[in-house]
């Protein structure tokens, strides 16, 4: 367990607040996420879920309190800042472009040029490639039936879509992968995929920040649960230490955690990948 | 009386299976846009035809691709803009004071052809900057921006040019330059323009551009759904911006055209542009809701804008009835628009 004491958080959040005009989104809200786990985040709808996340992937910017990349503070001005630390997400809202197609929404802001002078020259793309590579995500999801890459993505299904996000996320997360409602739409098969890919990630060492109102699933998967109420965190817990019952309590404000009892530290000793 | 009869459920599949061809349909307009109004441009060209056989004359079908040249260029410009949901009400008026430039520094300052031809061109690209400017920085509605600069660019260029046209012959040395777009060319019989190399030209490049670059796809993006695309890492200001900026150095070369199609520049000609660019645009199958459309469909909405027009004075009707049809293609391709729309597997 000495190990275990010594660990760092990789993504740390500190005091947050953040208000969209007299709604109080996040009110001095805390996070920690630490290297190789998965980290829950719970809560009723409206609680802070998405906006806390939001302003760690650079999506939102908070009007105050500090947040750590590897114990560094930094000021994500936008999404693409967050992603050039390797934190990639997966929006509730989804941010696909609905007229292109499924390999151009996969590489959509880093796409993939050809070599030589094509590329270099005249910026050509490099569709095959991407479509290739686009095939083998989606496989890899459990989303084989979709055979042509070119489809353009409002002709898929929402849970189509979903795996797009998902498939995206899963190709370019290096640092940290957060997920909000990723398996809302999806079907059991696809949820159960979604699932496995969330443990290959996390088996290669890679943390992730899953949003999910299923609790079955969040008590499968997580190490640990971020209870987020009324803007800030009310507790975390595990699955070891509380049931279900325990969690929805603490969302509704029903059950107050002492601080001793929670899981404020690290409980998963991290893969080395 | 909730459940269903055997009969529902066989009025029910044979329904399903009537939707089949119309699906396939959808599914084909829904891919490439630019299927409907090149039916009606073939319709058009064989009714104008049957109507008047002069129609199909080479001299008259080389006189319509040079009529097209002009608005043909332009709708380049409105493409980009109209593909970011955007609408630029000042096309227009851009072509024309950057050919009044091109014009006015040759005849009065002794420019060289060349260095005229830079100055439309930083000109047209200044005045593509400035609306790109009040979009981006001020948050401005593109229709509002746009037709706030429409006025200005048009008042800049009367004032400029004192009211005045500028013939070749005023323009000295520079005329050759100047009025090169307006050479002949004979294509296999047919009598076009180095004008109508440049306007097809462009829509070539442009069509390259916007399937193969990056830069292509976020302008899909941008038009799509902003949000979406600045949460997918695309800097949406940076690239509404450039479609602008771009679009104001594709007007500055339909200036270029305008000069040599015209034989000189002038503060008032092209006073359509700006809604029969739009209307291309429109009828070539780009959604004026923006992330949908090509070149390749905006290039057959002018020309069969320039078809209608020339082919309704052939079959020796009104101008009024030109505009009328014009009426009725925009408004049948909007409403074909919102329909396409709907497509899901
Ligand atoms: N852009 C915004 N403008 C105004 N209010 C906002 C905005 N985004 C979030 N809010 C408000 O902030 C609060 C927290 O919203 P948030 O989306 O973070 O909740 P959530 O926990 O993700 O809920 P859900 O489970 O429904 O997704 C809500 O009261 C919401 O109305
Ligand atoms: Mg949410």
């Amino acid at each position: 367990m000495s190990d275990l004491s010594s660990i760092q958080p990789v993504v740390q959040a500190k005091g947050l607040i953040k208000t969209f005009g007299r709604v109080v989104g996040l009110n001095s809200a805390n996070l920690e996420l630490y290297p190789g786990e998965v980290l829950a985040v719970i809560g009723d709808n409206g609680a802070g879920k998405s906006t806390l996340i939001k302003c760690i992937s650079g999506a939102e910017t908070p009007d105050s309190g500090e947040i750590m990349i590897d114990n560094e503070v930094v000021s994500f001005k936008s999404s693409l800042d967050a992603r050039a630390y390797g934190i990639e997400t997966v929006y509730q809202t989804l941010a696909v472009a609905p007229a292109l197609d499924i390999a151009s929404n996969l590489y959509l802001g880093r796409e993939k040029r050809k070599s030589g002078i094509l590329g270099s020259v005249f910026r050509k793309l490099d569709h095959s490639g991407m479509r290739t590579t686009a095939k083998e995500q989606m496989t890899k999801l459990g989303i084989g039936t979709l055979q042509d890459m070119s489809q353009a993505v409002e002709t898929l299904s929402g849970g189509q879509r979903q795996a797009v996000s998902v498939a995206r996320a899963e190709a370019f997360g290096s640092k940290v992968v957060i997920l909000d409602e990723p398996t809302a739409a999806l079907g059991v098969r696809e949820s159960n995929q979604v699932l496995k890919m969330i443990e290959l990630m996390r088996d290669r060492g890679l943390p992730i920040i899953l949003i999910s109102h299923n609790m079955p699933q969040v008590f499968e998967v997580a190490d640990r649960i971020h209870v987020q109420r009324l803007g800030s965190r009310a507790a975390v817990v595990t699955p070891q230490t509380h049931t279900m019952n325990d969690a929805v309590a603490i969302m509704t404000g029903a059950l107050k955690v002492d601080e001793k009892d929670q899981a404020l530290r690290p409980v998963r000793v991290p893969a080395t990948a | 009386m909730s459940t269903p009869t055997t009969t529902d459920a066989e009025a029910l599949i044979e329904n399903l299976d009537r939707k089949g061809p119309m699906h396939h349909f959808h599914h084909a307009l829904h891919k490439y846009p630019w299927i409907s109004p090149g039916i009606v441009l073939l319709v058009a060209v064989i009714i104008f035809g049957l109507i008047n056989h002069r129609f199909w004359a080479i001299s008259n079908l080389s006189l319509i691709t040079q009529q097209v040249s002009i608005v043909g260029a332009i709708a380049v410009a409105q493409t980009l803009v109209i593909l970011t949901a955007g609408i630029d009400l000042s096309v227009g008026a851009v072509a024309v004071l950057a050919s009044m430039v091109m014009a006015k520094t040759a005849a009065e300052q002794g420019v060289p052809g060349p260095l005229a031809l830079l100055l439309g061109f930083a000109v047209g690209a200044a005045a593509g900057a400035l609306n790109g400017f009040l979009i981006t920085k001020l948050k401005l509605p593109p229709f509002i921006v746009t037709l706030g600069t429409l006025s200005i660019f048009m008042a800049l260029t009367l004032i400029y040019a004192t009211g005045r046209t500028i013939n070749a012959d005023k323009m000295g040395d520079a005329a050759s330059v100047l009025l090169w777009l307006g050479t002949p060319i004979q294509v296999g019989g047919f009598k076009i323009t180095y004008g109508v190399v440049a306007m097809i030209l462009m829509y070539v490049i442009f069509s390259w551009i916007l399937k193969n670059t990056a830069w292509g796809k976020h302008v899909y993006a941008v038009g799509d759904d902003p949000a979406a695309a600045s949460l997918a890492g695309i800097r949406v200001n940076r690239v509404l911006f450039s479609v602008y900026l771009v679009g104001g150095i594709v007007l500055a070369i339909a200036g270029w055209i305008a000069i040599g199609r015209v034989g000189s520049a002038s503060p008032t000609i092209l006073p359509d542009a700006n809604l029969e660019s739009i209307t291309a645009v429109v009828i070539g199958g780009t959604s004026l809701f923006g992330g949908r459309g090509t070149m390749f469909g905006t290039l057959i909405g002018a020309i069969l804008v320039g078809v209608v027009s020339n082919g309704l004075v052939l079959a020796g009707l009104d101008q009024a009835y030109k505009v009328l049809a014009i009426g009725i293609l925009v408004i049948v391709s909007v409403a074909l628009d919102q329909w396409i729309r709907k497509v899901r597997s």
